[in-house]
Parts: structure tokens; C-alpha cells; sequence
């Protein structure tokens, strides 16, 4: 293995120095270095790929560098590339320095950015790491540059990976399309066709399209034929991709939805407090993020990326702590009568975010992605599953996993059943219903908690963070069927679903206006939710 | 027994509240006092905030070297809390009951338009600071921010640039309220005069505070496979940062298909891990990356004073467009208070056209003498890894606002006030 990439790596520096331009060894011609850093638009162009062709490893560590703003002109026209903690490698020699204090860091936009990636890819294309290879291959294919095609057939008659070589044809195709010979263009069209890529949709449907004048883009019928079938295929493949996109984005929304309404499945649906206070539970799970994630970045910096981790049960203490405080000693006393809870927790509602205003201060507060959460993978080649969405969907099902487990197979679940059933008996059997009720109370106060750690993850941290989940955890839990945990579940996913199928036809205000529209007609005809209790306990 | 203590407690405690504030009404006779109207809550804190905190900054300065005709300057700040109606109510209690002498405050389109009739029927002065669709042009308003031609135009040239990437088709996006609309209206029009089809332009809009942007970031990508595209970002308020999280999470690069935004600045990116944005745009007549000695104070002072009132996040704050306006705004009304020898609004307004302030953007700009609005210049920055902007274009000079744009029909005619 080891040979066949040694024989590999220097095939390939072979070829690439009989190409380059004759490069000195002793390092990089500091005229053309210092064009890098001018004011002129064009020299600067010509500099990045003049860079691009020479052979030197070197010249594309600086133009990596260029593109990373890591590149400074000191004064005197030497270019520095800055390695941190004040230390430089000099751009021409490679030697080390200081970075002296007057550098200048060098600047640079778009255009010269697409540039440079364009320069490094053609270096890449025939590097040693296959990876490195296959990106270069598939930036190629977007730029369709012509002058690009014998460097890309001389990297295919060296190319051994598979996927490189198929990405490299790609490439090539791409760039064959203005072929003057039909049978090549043909073969492109139909190899384009094959990869169901929408980047090349614009130069397929350019061929197919029938001019003003009456001409085609494409002059020969089979070769426009081919590319119509191509334009069909890759329709198709995007049709797909935004279902699957809609159906995960549905997913998605609908996790959140479910995770923002649970704790409230059980202090409304269960328990039958209608809980204005909610939302800012959510909120206090929230803030509870920040602090964990301050606290780390002061004494634990190395473990930063686990902030999240121990800040949920943070925050479920925290939030649990708070709502069984509120249940002894407000809501305790208003059982039974539901328009004075209302009123008293929108109270407590205020209450708390004008704590938390003065706390924090009225502005947002920042709550970073951990690392392993930012990004996300690319499947059927144009959806995005960003991860931050990902952990959050796993996570929403664990924690109803674990609300079901404790509300089936625990005696505290056993017991808030059999309250939630009928409240007196329960109590002559024995069952200490004030304390069940305390702690039922914070038991979905601490799910808030949890939810309010997700939503930190995905959205804006401020004092108002609750008010906008309150409506939709209300909608959810009613929708679902008060005292039904899989009519919440059912419901959050349902209402994620359709609001996300209609948004692309509605766009985002109608789509809320439709949802809303449907739940009110949905309730008018069936009152008691999609799944309502049944038996005697149904009032 | 208990719960009647509390309660006299709570009684005590509100009148002791109610007249704490008297002698503070009491001994306002040798003072000047101006309004401050930002939201200090709800979705547009994130952005109006800092503004409340540079405004009372710029206060500081003008009393520290004496104030204004001799007085100091008293500042009287409210809280709108991102509440359109309350706003208006706020402004009639600043100019009726506080009888401010000038206010400065608003940020949203929507906003001012809700302050308007106040500020017209009290004969009030407001200083407005931010960018916006133009199309206005009052008496009692002084705008300190930019109309469309000092950003929103400058800004969509350069995406059709070839340094800006030569975008030819565009998405235009915006939180739904009259600014948004207003300016992708006259970008519309723009556009077509440029050759530009319907079919290469999509309007999208979401409501305020709006954080799920996953359908759009979506669309935006698979819009970018017709050709290439550019967005126009009108997003208001603390929506930016989960959009721009969307965005850098989707792997949607400048490179492919860049942002220009006319409402984020370097405050809004405070919240946001800027690595992923790199190259991403905005449009405006200030950054604090321009490097000049007015702006080097400006910056410097304004550390300072984060420091020394112990603002949120002192050791990490930053300047921005519309904070440079505000600054500007309250040095020229201190000019031609100065030069009319009165607080009074007629004679004040009189005054301020021709007003010249050496302004942090590194020009002497002047205050149109006829349309109320500031001659700025226009830069374009590039978003780079630490929160801040790489300027990347700029205008020769200031120039003067438009403030109708002549891209929206039935503007020809119209001129000054």
C-alpha cells in the first residue's frame, strides 16, 4: 500500500515538474509574492495563479495561507505567514521570525477567493492525499475553466482511487460540454445527467434552450435529445431531495415543538394547571446554558465543547427548583381554579423575565454551537442535515423515552396517573397528592429546563425567549389531547410537518396564518384532541 | 397579619418610589433635556441598545465640555420594548410631559412611521439613525442614516461587479415590514433597468423574531443552481443570528452565493461565530475597521465609556453604523442649537441645514441644505473571522441621499420638503 502510494506521489511530482514553470528550490520569487499584497485587482489575479502553476509546495502554503487571512506584509515588501503566538514563516524562504507589529495583514475578497481555491485546486490535483485530490477534482468542475482540461486528462491517466477518477470524469465532462466534437459533447451530457448535480442544471438547460432566433444552444439533435433526458433526471433528483428536505426540516421543527411542549403535557395536560410561566421555564433552561457555558470558558476552557452536556442537568435542577417553588407556594393554593392560575402565572410569567432582565440585561445573550455541533453532512447529494438539528431530533426522543419510562414505570408515574384520573380517590387510597403534585409540577419544570438548553442551541437567548413557544406549546399539547403524552408527540410532529410542507409554497407568514387557520377548525370539530382519554376519567 | 405588613411595606416603598422622582422634575428648570427612544427589550434590543448607550455617551461629552448654550444636557430615556403602538405613546410622553427639546431614537422603518404623526402634531425633533427605503420626507425629522442610494443601490452594483462575483440573479429577503418592502421595491425596479428578469429575482419575507430558517437557506441553494446568485439581506433585529447560524451550519459559502446584508453590522455579529461567514457582505457609511484618526477617538471613547458604566460585555464592545449616525446626529443639533441661540424647533431646523461635523467615517460631512438628510459616503466590508469588516469598495467621497429614489415611479417631481 505504502509503495503504491510513494510510486502514486512521485508520478504525479513528476508530471507536475515537467509542467510547472522551471521553480527554484531555494524558494518563491519574493517580486511576485509581494504583487499579492497590492492594491491592483488584476496583478493580484495574476499573482494567485502564477502561484497556482509552480510546482513548490510552498507557493501553495502561501496562497492557503492568502486565503485563510493569514498572510502580512511587513514592511519592506517581505511576506509573512502568521503561525500564532506572534511567530512568522517567511513566505519566500520558509525561514521562522517574529511577527513584527507593523505587518500588515493582507486582504482579501470573493473574487480573489475563488481565485485562489481555483489555483489550489490545480496544484491538488496531484497531490499525495487522495482527499485533498477529490476536493481539487470537484472544484474544478464548477469552474469551468477550458484551459483546465489537459491538466485534468494527464491527473485521470494517473489517477488510481476510484472516487477520484469519477470525480476527475465529472470534471472533464463539465469542461467537454463546449466540445466542437458532438459524440464527446454527448457523452458529457449524458455522464452530467448521471450525477444528479443541480450545479450543472444552468449549462444543460442553456443547451436545451430554444434561442429568440429560433437556434438551439445545442446546434445537434441527439446531443440536445441527451440533454433534455439529463435536465429530466436531475429535476427529478432535486424533486427528491426537497421532499426529504421538507420531511427533515419537518423533523426538525417538530422535535423542537415537542420538546418546548412536554414539560407542559405534563403540568397542563396532566396536572391541569394552565401554566402561563411555561414559556419563561424555557427561558431560565436557557440562561441556565449561558451561565454553564460562562463557567466553562472561565475554568474549564479545554473542555468547552461539553459545556452542553453539563448543562442539562443544570438546567433541570434549576428549572425543576423554580417551578416547585412556584407550585408551593402559588399554584398550590389555586387548584381547581384555572382562571386564577392564568392570572397568577402570566404574573410569575412577568415576574421572571423582568428578573432575568435585570439579571442579564435586556440584550440577547451569546450561547455558541459546540464545535461538534456546528456543520453538517451533505446526503443525496444537496441536502444539508446540519448537526446542530441532528442532536437535537436525538435528543427530543430520548427525553420523551425517559418521560414515558418514568410515567409507566416508576411509582412517582404511577401515581400521578392514578391523580390525574381522579384526584380524590387517589387521595383516600393513600396517595400523598400534594407531594405527587409538587413534584409532577417539577418534573415538567425541569423539562422545560432540558428544552430550553436545545432551543439555546438553535435560536436567540434573551428575557422574551418563552413568550414565543408559549402559543405553540399550548397548540401542541390541546391539539394532542390534554392528559395524552403520544397525542403530544403525534401533534409536535404533526404541526412540524405540515407548517414545514407549506412553507416553500406559502412562504413563512402564511404558512403560521394556515396552521393556526386548521387548528381552530380541527378543534371546533373535535374539542378533545387527537387522542382523547377515555373511560370514566373523561369529564 | 403578615400579609398586611407587605403590603405596607410595598405602599411605603411606592411612594418613597413616586418621590424620588420629583426633585429630579423639580430641578430640570436649567437644564436642556432631549429624548432617547430605542428599544431597550424585545426582538430590536439587540440592535437599539447600544444606540441608547451611545446617544447618553455623546450627552457625557457635550456636558463635560460645558453643554450646550451654557446648560447641560438632561437625558430622558424610555423603553419602547420593540412595541410599535408604544412607541408613539412614548414619544408624546417625551414631548408633551417631559418637553424634550430634540429626540433621538427609532430604529425600524415601522417605528418611526407609528412616531410620525406624534412628532408633526407636537411639532417635535427627531433625530433618526438608521438606513431606510426613503420615500419620506418630514419637516420634523432629521435622518442621519442612509436612503438607497447612499446603500441599498451602491451595495446591489457591486454584486453585479465583477469583483462583487457578477451575480445575475438575486434573492431578495427581508422581515416583513415597510422597510424591507419598500427597498426590494426600488431594488426590483433597479434591477430591471439593469436587464435583469422577474424570474432571476424571488422575494422572500418572514416575521419579526422569526428563527427557523432552515426552508429558506433551502430555497436560497437550490435558487443558487440557476445561475449565479446573490442574496439582499433586509433581516431585522435578532432574526440575523439564527439565519446567519443556518447559513454557516447549510455550508452556503460567499464564495458560492454571497450575503450582502443592510441591517447586521458588528453588534449583531457580537452573538455569532463568524468563522463559518467569512466573505459574506454589508453595506454601509461607517465601519469600525476604517482607520482614521477621528475614528480612533470615536472607538477609543467609546470603550472608555463602556468600562467605565460597566455596559454587558464591556471588554468585548464595538462600534457601529447606526451608533456613528446617532453621534453625529446629537454634535449637529448641539451645532445649530448653538447657531440658532434657541431650543426652539423651527429655528433649530432652520439651522441645521449646512451643518458640518468631522464624523468618524473619515469625512467633514455636511447636512443636506434642503433634504434633511446627511452627504455620506458608501463602504462595502467583507465580514472577516473576528466579527468585524474588511472594507472591500468605497466611494470617492460623500454623496448626496436621495431620499425618493427615481426608481419608483411618480418620484420624478419630487425634491426637498
Amino acid at each position: 500500500m505504502r509503495n503504491a502510494a510513494l510510486v502514486l506521489f512521485l508520478r504525479g511530482l513528476a508530471l507536475a515538474l515537467l509542467l510547472a514553470a522551471p521553480a527554484r528550490a531555494s524558494g518563491l520569487d519574493a517580486a511576485l509574492l509581494a504583487r499579492l499584497a497590492g492594491s491592483d485587482t488584476a496583478a493580484r489575479l495574476a499573482a494567485i495563479s502564477a502561484l497556482g502553476e509552480l510546482a513548490d509546495p510552498r507557493a501553495a502554503q502561501v496562497l492557503q495561507a492568502l486565503g485563510d487571512g493569514k498572510l502580512a506584509a511587513a514592511p519592506g515588501g517581505r511576506m509573512l505567514i502568521d503561525t500564532g503566538n506572534g511567530r512568522a514563516v517567511d513566505a519566500a524562504t520558509g525561514e521562522e521570525t517574529a511577527l513584527p507589529p507593523d505587518a500588515d495583514g493582507v486582504i482579501v475578497n470573493n473574487r480573489l477567493r475563488r481565485a485562489i481555491s481555483a489555483a489550489l485546486a490545480g496544484s491538488r490535483l496531484f497531490s499525495e492525499d487522495p482527499a485533498q485530490r477529490l476536493a481539487a477534482a470537484q472544484r474544478l468542475a464548477q469552474d469551468g475553466d477550458p484551459a483546465r482540461l489537459p491538466a485534468i486528462a494527464r491527473a485521470l491517466a494517473a489517477e488510481r482511487s476510484d472516487r477520484v477518477r469519477a470525480a476527475l470524469e465529472i470534471a472533464q465532462a463539465s469542461l467537454e460540454l463546449k466540445s466542437a466534437d458532438p459524440a464527446v459533447r454527448r457523452h458529457a451530457v449524458e455522464l452530467l445527467g448521471r450525477t444528479d448535480n443541480a450545479a450543472f442544471r444552468p449549462a444543460l438547460a442553456a443547451m436545451a434552450a430554444q434561442r429568440p432566433d429560433g437556434s438551439y444552444g445545442e446546434p445537434d439533435p441527439a446531443v440536445r435529445a441527451a440533454a433534455e433526458s439529463a435536465l429530466r433526471g436531475i429535476d427529478r433528483h432535486l424533486a427528491t431531495v426537497e421532499w426529504m428536505g421538507n420531511l427533515f426540516y419537518g423533523l426538525s421543527l417538530g422535535s423542537i415543538l415537542l420538546l418546548a411542549a412536554l414539560g407542559l403535557a405534563i403540568t397542563f395536560g396532566l396536572m391541569g394547571v394552565i401554566n402561563m410561566a411555561h414559556g419563561e421555564l424555557l427561558m431560565i433552561g436557557a440562561y441556565v446554558a449561558y451561565v454553564v457555558q460562562l463557567l466553562f470558558r472561565r475554568y474549564v476552557p479545554g473542555w468547552m465543547d461539553w459545556y452542553v452536556i453539563a448543562a442539562l442537568p443544570a438546567a433541570f435542577v434549576v428549572a425543576a427548583a423554580v417551578g416547585m417553588a412556584l407550585e408551593r407556594t402559588v399554584i398550590r393554593w389555586l387548584y381547581g381554579r384555572p382562571l386564577e392560575t392564568l392570572l397568577a402565572t402570566w404574573g410569575i410569567s412577568l415576574i421572571l423575565m423582568q428578573g432575568v432582565r435585570s439579571l442579564f440585561g435586556a440584550q440577547n445573550v451569546e450561547v455558541a454551537n459546540p464545535s461538534w455541533m456546528s456543520g453538517g453532512v451533505t446526503v443525496l447529494g444537496g441536502l444539508v442535515l446540519t448537526y446542530n438539528r441532528l442532536a437535537i431530533i436525538a435528543f427530543a426522543l430520548l427525553v420523551v423515552f425517559f418521560v414515558w419510562l418514568l410515567l409507566n414505570h416508576t411509582r412517582l408515574g404511577l401515581f400521578v396517573r392514578a391523580i390525574t384520573q381522579n384526584r380524590r380517590m387517589a387521595d383516600c387510597v393513600g396517595v400523598p397528592t400534594g407531594r405527587v403534585d409538587m413534584l409532577a409540577f417539577g418534573l415538567g419544570s425541569g423539562i422545560a429546563g432540558l428544552a430550553g438548553v436545545a432551543l439555546s442551541q438553535l435560536g436567540n437567548v434573551g428575557p422574551d425567549l418563552g413568550r414565543g413557544y408559549l402559543v405553540d406549546s399550548f397548540m401542541v399539547v390541546v391539539l394532542g389531547g390534554v392528559g395524552q403524552l403520544a397525542g403530544t408527540v403525534v401533534a409536535a410532529m404533526g404541526l412540524g410537518g405540515v407548517n414545514k410542507f407549506l412553507e416553500p409554497y406559502a412562504g413563512a407568514v402564511m404558512a403560521k396564518i394556515t396552521i393556526l387557520v386548521l387548528i381552530i377548525l380541527f378543534v371546533q370539530k373535535r374539542p378533545q384532541g387527537l387522542f382523547a382519554p377515555r373511560g370514566r376519567s373523561a369529564e | 397579619m403578615k400579609r398586611r405588613l407587605v403590603l405596607k411595606q410595598l405602599t411605603a416603598a411606592t411612594l418613597l418610589a413616586a418621590t424620588g422622582w420629583m426633585p429630579q422634575q423639580a430641578m430640570a428648570a436649567d437644564t436642556i433635556k432631549v429624548g432617547i427612544l430605542h428599544s431597550l427589550s424585545g426582538t430590536m434590543a439587540i440592535s437599539e441598545t447600544s444606540l441608547k448607550d451611545v446617544a447618553l455617551m455623546a450627552i457625557d461629552e457635550i456636558n463635560a465640555q460645558g453643554g450646550v448654550m451654557g446648560k447641560q444636557l438632561e437625558p430622558v430615556v424610555v423603553d419602547p420594548a420593540s412595541n410599535w403602538p408604544l412607541f408613539a405613546e412614548k414619544a408624546r410622553q417625551l414631548l408633551a410631559q417631559d418637553k424634550v427639546a430634540a429626540v433621538f431614537g427609532c430604529w425600524t422603518s415601522v417605528s418611526r412611521k407609528s412616531v410620525l404623526p406624534v412628532f408633526k402634531e407636537l411639532n417635535g425633533l427627531l433625530f433618526y439613525p438608521v438606513q431606510y427605503e426613503g420615500e419620506e420626507l418630514e419637516k420634523n425629522v432629521f435622518y442621519t442614516g442612509a436612503a438607497p442610494n447612499q446603500q441599498a443601490i451602491p451595495a446591489v452594483e457591486y454584486l453585479m461587479s465583477e469583483d462583487g462575483g457578477g451575480a445575475k440573479r438575486f434573492v431578495l429577503l427581508g422581515t416583513d415590514y415597510v422597510y424591507p418592502r419598500t427597498t426590494n421595491k426600488i431594488l426590483r425596479a433597479f434591477l430591471h433597468s439593469k436587464g435583469v428578469q422577474d424570474a432571476d429575482i424571488k422575494e422572500v419575507y418572514t416575521p419579526f423574531g422569526h428563527s427557523d430558517y432552515q426552508t429558506i437557506v433551502a430555497d436560497i441553494k437550490q435558487f443558487a443552481a440557476g445561475g449565479k446568485t446573490a442574496v439582499v439581506s433586509t433581516i431585522n433585529g435578532d432574526s440575523n443570528v439564527p439565519f446567519y447560524k443556518e447559513l454557516g451550519n447549510a455550508g452556503l459559502k460567499a464564495t458560492d452565493v454571497p450575503v450582502v446584508a443592510f441591517s447586521v453590522g458588528e453588534e449583531e455579529l457580537r452573538g455569532v461565530d463568524t468563522r463559518p461567514l467569512v466573505g459574506h457582505l454589508a453595506a454601509w457609511n461607517y465601519f469600525q475597521s476604517i482607520k482614521n484618526p477621528v475614528n480612533d477617538a470615536f472607538i477609543q471613547k467609546w470603550k472608555a465609556y463602556a468600562k467605565a458604566k460597566n455596559l454587558p460585555n464591556a471588554d468585548t464592545v464595538v462600534t457601529n453604523d447606526p451608533m456613528e449616525a446617532t453621534y453625529i446626529g446629537i454634535h449637529m443639533w448641539k451645532q445649530a442649537v448653538e447657531q440658532a441661540k434657541t431650543t426652539d424647533v423651527d429655528a433649530v431646523i432652520a439651522a441645521m441645514g449646512g451643518q458640518q461635523f468631522a464624523a468618524p467615517d473619515g469625512f467633514t460631512i455636511e447636512m443636506d441644505k434642503t433634504n434633511h438628510h446627511l452627504h455620506k459616503p458608501v463602504y462595502i466590508g467583507e465580514i472577516n473571522g473576528d466579527g468585524q469588516f474588511n472594507i472591500v469598495w468605497k466611494t470617492d467621497g460623500p454623496i448626496r441621499a436621495q431620499p425618493w429614489s427615481p426608481y419608483i415611479p411618480g418620484n420624478e417631481g419630487k425634491q426637498g420638503l
